[in-house]
């Protein structure tokens, strides 16, 4: 037997699942970021917005005034109470906003020059428990990288996982190219993978194309997996449900790529150092670069005077398709590698619905545009019609590579009808893996916002 | 344009919003507002982006998916009319007397669908919506050229009340709206629908709706008749031989002729060959499903081919099974009718088995009840009662799936 042979089961645990899948949708838009990375200065506060996390019920452990470190806790989970949320850089607690009914809104932190960081005590990953490391992340604000699916929310500590799943590429429009945003960060990627395969067995899940990286490809003590094909295939509910899928009753865990970094450089540093390569893109951008900014990051310091002001512009925190609203006074969102800028929706359009359509992107074929299927374009943020009934049919499936009835899901959650819901496979699904359906939609349904109901719904249910 | 824009916006816009005196209209103008302008909403929540595609665009494809068999059906009225009279028309002739009777009938459709349309609108206080564009125009293409305007009025209420509305509007009907209204008139006036009544003539040649005995003698040809080329193999003189208007044996080009259109029948079901190119555009831009459309023929086809093995001397059965595919209503019922979205099948193994469903039926309709030589009605509105049970059945086994994946898998862990 030769020296370099390798047993069964060590390839077996690398070689995982090869997917394919033909629905779905790339969503052709101007203003991809170039690849050049640099931090921006005048980053002078941080905000930590506890509603970024969906259905956490905070509670507030600063007051204005108070001096933190990177690294202390701002606010714990009133439900998990060991769930903390850990302030990114040293400074002063400037500001805590409420909202109604005393919610805690978001803690604004005037940030220090040079960062001041907690201590922190690590546990050797070789001897380690599940439940020291467990407890180590949730001590030091990490655990809020992790969520789980069902219900695409912050995970429970308490129940295990049948796995951890991380999506080694973005195929969002203009999503940030993960192999450029961890150059560098091999490593550290690497310790988080070896932290995480602690709780849970790792599967990472590359693009056959887009993925070059061998910070994915070779990544140890996970299992990766490979698929081909346009958005959503980056999407990690879409990866899960052709690996391994979730049955009533499972739970999978999912973590985005650059977290498990920040995961991996507690390990390596002893701090929660919370940086992470942002993109800058939209067409209205004037410089598209990539940005390595903390989480909380105001985004004046990536947009100020780097937008074009001639007509109104939204911007996004995130991509076109799941990112939130803000503006120039806003704060890059918790979970966000991307801040996006598109011109808002212009004047109306005389005839517009008979027009040709040359210039206009869709999916269907009933403009022009269709002639030019590599052509670019500027979208802005019209709704191109009005709301409607459902009356087109077959148009969801196109773009959603699973197993599952789309239309008749929603009609299930909008009937509340529990049951059908668990039968028809909400457990599998969150709000993003339903953004093409809602991009594509004729009949303009905010298909998103029901799936979160659903699910809210449900996770009410099941307590 | 921005003249207009700005009239609309500053001077009418007020009258009908919130306080204005015409506020009760709204929805009229927003319907005409949206018609003109494809309207500056912007997103809200959820994506920020949208699809350049909406319900206006996608009802227009239809209707300019219609345009050949509309145009074609125009030239054949006055074609067959001419033909009947055994004088000899150029196209522009046919054609003219073909658009004085077909564009009363399509003005009457839209102008009673349309206006009863706004009223629910109106009272129920909710956006005009575009089914009924396509409505509008199927109801005249699928009635005989000669159908009295009143009964088209009374269709098209009928189909815009009883057909839709009731069911709470666009997006919500059980039956194909169109489809009501034919075969309202089909059980109403069946004199009106079915026999002699498929070509053009001059009223005062018709006494109740026969063709008089005396208009025969007088102006028609010798051996006139005015049925359809499957009225003709219904009936039991049937011989094996087809005849056109004139009385003219065809039997050797019946398929050309049928396929191309030159036989008499609705106004727009007779061409084949227009209903395909709307077809082509239904199925390019992706509007029409092409698992209805091509299963629909299919069934029809393999239906035909199976009453070609039992035929005997049964002479209606030997039609040959290609036949039946240009023959009658089947292609525009294929292409127009069945592939409504809102009352045909909606998971896609559903809408193979709805179509081939049709097809199938649509043929055993045909040769078994002489007294309905035209199935693709009946098939049609059956299998859009029937496609919420064919849809139950294809997404319980995608549940089913689901159930038997999680037994395996508490099985699996214990």
């Amino acid at each position: 037997m030769p020296q370099n042979y390798l047993p069964v089961e060590r390839i077996a645990m690398h070689m995982g699942k090869s997917i394919k899948i033909n629905k779905g949708l790339d969503i052709r838009m101007v203003g991809e970021a170039e690849k050049v990375t640099v931090s921006p200065d005048g980053v002078d506060t941080i905000v930590i917005k506890p509603t970024d996390f969906h259905f956490l019920v905070p509670k507030c452990l600063v007051n204005p005034g108070d001096e933190v470190k990177a690294g202390t806790p701002l606010f714990y989970s009133k439900k998990h109470p060991e769930v903390k949320f850990c302030s990114p850089v040293s400074g002063e607690v400037v500001e805590v906003v409420r909202g109604e009914k005393r919610r805690l809104m978001s803690i604004k932190i005037l940030a220090d020059k040079e960062t001041r960081y907690l201590d922190v005590q690590v546990p050797s990953l070789e001897t380690a428990s599940k439940e020291e490391i467990i407890s180590t992340l949730c001590e030091n604000g990490l655990w809020a990288y992790i969520k789980q699916r069902p219900f695409d929310v912050i995970a429970n500590p308490r129940v295990a996982p049948k796995g951890i799943f991380i999506s080694a590429f973005d195929s969002n429009p203009l999503a940030p190219d993960l192999d450029f945003a961890l150059q560098g960060y091999g490593p550290e990627f690497q310790k988080g993978i070896d932290v995480l395969a602690k709780l849970a067995p790792v599967h990472i899940t590359a693009h056959t194309e887009k993925t070059k990286s061998d910070v994915f490809l070779k990544a140890a003590n996970a299992q990766i997996h490979t698929i081909n094909g346009p958005h959503p295939s980056g999407n990690v509910g879409v990866q899960i449900h052709h690996i391994d899928p979730i049955n009533k009753g499972e739970v999978a865990w999912t973590v985005n790529a650059q977290d498990v970094a920040i995961i991996g450089r507690l390990f390596t540093e002893k701090k929660y150092n919370a940086i992470r390569v942002v993109a800058i893109t939209g067409s209205e951008v004037n410089r598209r670069r990539y940005a390595k900014v903390i989480t909380g990051t105001p985004l004046k310091a990536l947009l100020q005077d780097n937008i074009n002001t001639t007509h109104p512009v939204r911007i996004i925190s995130g991509n076109v398709l799941t990112g939130t609203k803000e503006s120039m006074d806003g704060y890059l969102g918790f979970y966000d590698n991307q801040v996006t800028v598109i011109p808002e929706g212009y004047e109306p359009q005389f005839f517009g619905w008979i027009l040709p359509g040359f210039g206009k992107f869709s999916m269907s074929k009933t403009f022009f545009s269709w002639l030019t299927p590599s052509k670019k374009y500027t979208l802005n943020t019209s709704l191109n019609g009005e709301e409607r009934a459902f009356v087109v049919t077959g148009e969801y499936e196109k773009v959603f590579p699973m197993n599952i009835y789309p239309v008749y899901l929603l009609k299930a959650i909008l009937a509340n009808d529990i049951e059908k819901m668990e039968e028809l496979g909400i457990y599998e699904v969150a709000p993003e893996d339903f953004a093409l359906c809602e991009f594509v939609c004729t009949s303009k349904i905010e298909t998103q916002a029901i799936v979160r109901q659903g699910l809210d719904t449900l996770m009410i249910e099941t307590e | 344009m921005k003249a207009l824009r700005n009239f609309m916006e500053k001077k009418l816009e007020p009258n009908f919003k919130e306080g204005g005196k015409l506020h009760k209209f709204w929805p009229l103008y927003d319907g005409f507002a949206t018609f003109l302008f494809v309207p500056g909403h912007v997103t809200h929540k959820g994506v920020h982006v949208r699809d350049s595609i909406d319900l206006k665009r996608t009802m227009s494809m239809v209707i300019i998916a219609m345009i050949p068999a509309l145009i074609f059906g125009i030239y054949n009225t006055g074609y067959q009319h001419f033909l009947a009279l055994g004088e000899q028309a150029g196209f522009g002739q046919a054609f003219c007397y073909g658009l004085l009777k077909v564009l009363p009938i399509i003005v009457v459709s839209y102008a009673v669908g349309l206006g009863i349309e706004f009223l629910f609108c109106i009272i129920k206080k909710h956006a005009i919506s575009e089914g009924y564009l396509v409505s509008g125009m199927l109801i005249p293409l699928i009635l005989p050229a000669d159908i009295p305007l009143w009964m088209v009025a009374l269709a098209a209420a009928f189909a815009v009340v009883i057909g839709k509305e009731i069911f709470g509007g666009t997006g919500m009907n059980i039956l194909n709206v169109a489809l009501v209204a034919r075969a309202f008139l089909f059980f109403a006036y069946p004199t009106y629908m079915s026999g002699d009544v498929w070509v053009s003539m001059k009223g005062e040649h018709r006494k109740g709706y026969e063709i008089t005995e005396a208009a025969k003698a007088d102006v028609l040809v010798d051996g006139y008749t005015g049925s359809t080329l499957l009225g003709q193999t219904a009936n039991a003189e049937f011989n094996g031989t087809f005849k056109n208007v004139a009385g003219e044996d065809i039997t050797n080009s019946v398929f050309s002729d049928a396929f191309f259109g030159f036989i008499p029948g609705s106004i727009g079901e007779t061409s084949t060959l227009a209903i395909l190119i709307g077809a082509f555009i239904l199925i390019v831009t992706g509007v029409g499903s092409w698992r209805i459309i091509i299963s629909t023929f299919t069934g029809a086809y393999l239906m035909g081919l199976l009453f070609n093995l039992v035929a005997g001397d049964n002479l209606y059965m030997a039609v040959p099974a290609h036949y039946h595919l240009v023959l009658g209503g089947l292609a525009f019922g294929a292409v127009f009718m069945a592939t409504d979205p809102v009352s045909a099948a909606q998971t896609n193994i559903g809408k193979v088995i709805y179509g081939l469903g049709i097809g199938v039926l649509a043929v055993l309709i045909r040769v078994i009840n002489p007294a309905y030589p035209e199935g693709v009605m009946l098939a049609i509105l059956f299998f859009n009662v029937m496609a919420p049970v064919i849809d139950y059945f294809v997404v319980q086994s995608n549940i089913n799936k689901r159930v038997k994946r999680l037994k395996l898998a508490t099985n699996g862990t214990k």
